[in-house]
């Protein structure tokens, strides 16, 4: 594109940006650019669309077409236990912790199709944790909440779910947690009898409660700074004392206004526990 | 908004580690262009890249953190399992999503988001690789009128990625890695 079309594409994004939050409540304002229009740029590719106007005739018109938009727009790509020095670090040194509290209560904020859920829920089951443990599972999508809920994965990736497992510390037959059925596997679903499922917007919603661990894992790298700032001050408002937060491997409060509050526990699994 | 006018993007695959490090062991601690290198490696490798590069440069090498903003004298390595993305108020954005050309990172998705920051003020390079990762960010860099600049593909250790973008920009520079490196160092005080 020259720079000119360059212009008028970001120009026409910002205002659909705002027809979107007009028509369907959904606010972007605050999500990463270089993302967004990445994004967009792909979906246009995938729907075979020339330009934004295109785009706008099918989103307004078709609330399906919409949904289906922002599963695309919002990124729903994760795995089970990645990262396992992650997992790992969790079961050393927060788990033990945690179970000093004689009831225990965990966000696990953008769990999308609930892999890091489950992987979690194992990880608090190993640790004799998961019966006095409540976990509040949001998203933005209904749909992948709904996913999330049935716990239903691609057999494809169990090879590689399998080494992450052991990697992080599980010394359990993996296999006992799920049922294999033609390509896919059906994780018990004790191990989510005491998740609540709650749809919530990190970008507008607000605190709900207080909790002593909030898992936020690369669903903060697509909002901008200020929003990432903003959702921060959330994240701070609902943790106890002393609670702990957890981020992606390459995520920082750095540069938050927060980060005087808190200290790492791991610093390269980017693990911070909150000051008293 | 920081003072920093241009970007350099070095994307390389197998080869490419040893051909970004002897470009790179030659530009001195003061250079002015903040460098972000991106390379193909395997899924969940931990940051050794990093410790790599920090021994053998006298920049100062740094896996990206999100947000983190472009300083110069900096050599920014992808992180496994993330694709790296410039915004306009040069500071970086990661991202999880799909692969590319099966590599997360992705060259592509970094050359073309770093074309949209800083457009005709972009120098994309692409080194040895087996892959074909790179060479359409390399032509939309050459598109926004930026320079792009492949190894050639005689000296690289596997051809494939620099005859990939040699196709698909046929206007590239094609140089061996003293040349890249002697070209990049006239850009040193700009």
């Amino acid at each position: 594109m020259k720079p000119e079309q360059d212009e008028l594409f970001e120009l026409e994004v910002e205002a659909l940006i705002k027809e979107i939050h007009t028509q369907y409540g959904y606010d972007f304002s605050g999500y990463a650019r270089a993302s967004v229009y990445r994004r967009i740029k792909r979906f246009l590719g995938q729907k075979h669309l020339q330009s934004i106007e295109d785009l706008r005739k099918f989103l307004f018109t078709d609330s399906f077409f919409f949904e289906n938009f922002l599963q695309e727009i919002t990124v729903n790509v994760t795995e089970m236990f990645r990262d396992p020095t992650f997992y790992k670090s969790l079961r050393e040194n927060v788990l033990p912790i945690l179970s000093t509290y004689p009831f225990i209560k965990v966000w696990d904020a953008g769990c999308s199709t609930g892999e890091e859920l489950f992987s979690l829920a194992i990880l608090l089951e190993e640790e004799g944790l998961l019966g006095r443990t409540k976990i509040y599972a949001t998203d933005i999508n209904q749909k992948v909440l709904r996913q999330a809920k049935e716990g239903i994965f691609s057999a494809s990736n169990m090879t590689a779910y399998t080494a992450a497992y052991y990697a992080a510390g599980g010394n359990r037959d993996f296999a006992d947690y799920y049922t294999s059925n033609y390509g896919s596997v059906k994780f018990n679903s004790s191990l989510v009898r005491n998740v609540v499922f709650y749809p919530h917007n990190l970008a507008t919603d607000s605190s709900f409660n207080e909790f002593h661990l909030i898992v936020c894992r690369n669903v903060l790298i697509y909002f901008n700074r200020a929003l990432q700032d903003k959702v921060y001050q959330l994240f701070d408002e609902s943790l106890v004392d002393l609670g702990y937060l957890a981020l992606g491997k390459k995520e920082t409060l750095a540069m938050s206004g927060i980060s005087d509050t808190y200290n790492f526990v791991d610093k390269n699994n980017r693990i911070y526990r909150k000051n008293s | 908004m920081h003072n920093i006018s241009r970007l350099i993007v070095i994307g390389g695959s197998w080869g490419g580690i040893q051909a970004s490090m002897r470009i790179l062991e030659g530009l001195p601690a003061d250079y002015p262009i903040p460098i972000v290198l991106v390379l193909h490696r395997l899924r969940n490798q931990e940051g050794s890249l990093q410790e790599l590069f920090e021994k053998k440069l006298v920049l100062k090498a740094v896996e990206v953190d999100d947000k983190a903003p472009l300083e110069a004298g900096h050599v920014y390595i992808a992180p496994a399992n993330y694709h790296v993305l410039l915004e306009k108020d040069h500071t970086f954005s990661l991202d999880d999503s799909e692969l590319e050309n099966y590599s997360r990172p992705s060259i592509d998705v970094t050359f073309t988001s770093a074309a949209d920051a800083f457009g005709k003020n972009t120098v994309g390079i692409l080194l040895s690789g087996a892959s074909k990762d790179g060479s359409s960010g390399l032509k939309y860099i050459f598109d926004k009128r930026g320079t792009a600049i492949v190894q050639h593909p005689g000296e690289a250790e596997i051809s494939t990625m620099p005859l990939a973008a040699i196709h698909s920009t046929p206007g590239c520079s094609i140089l061996n890695v003293e040349r890249i490196q002697a070209y990049l160092l006239t850009l040193h005080g700009h």
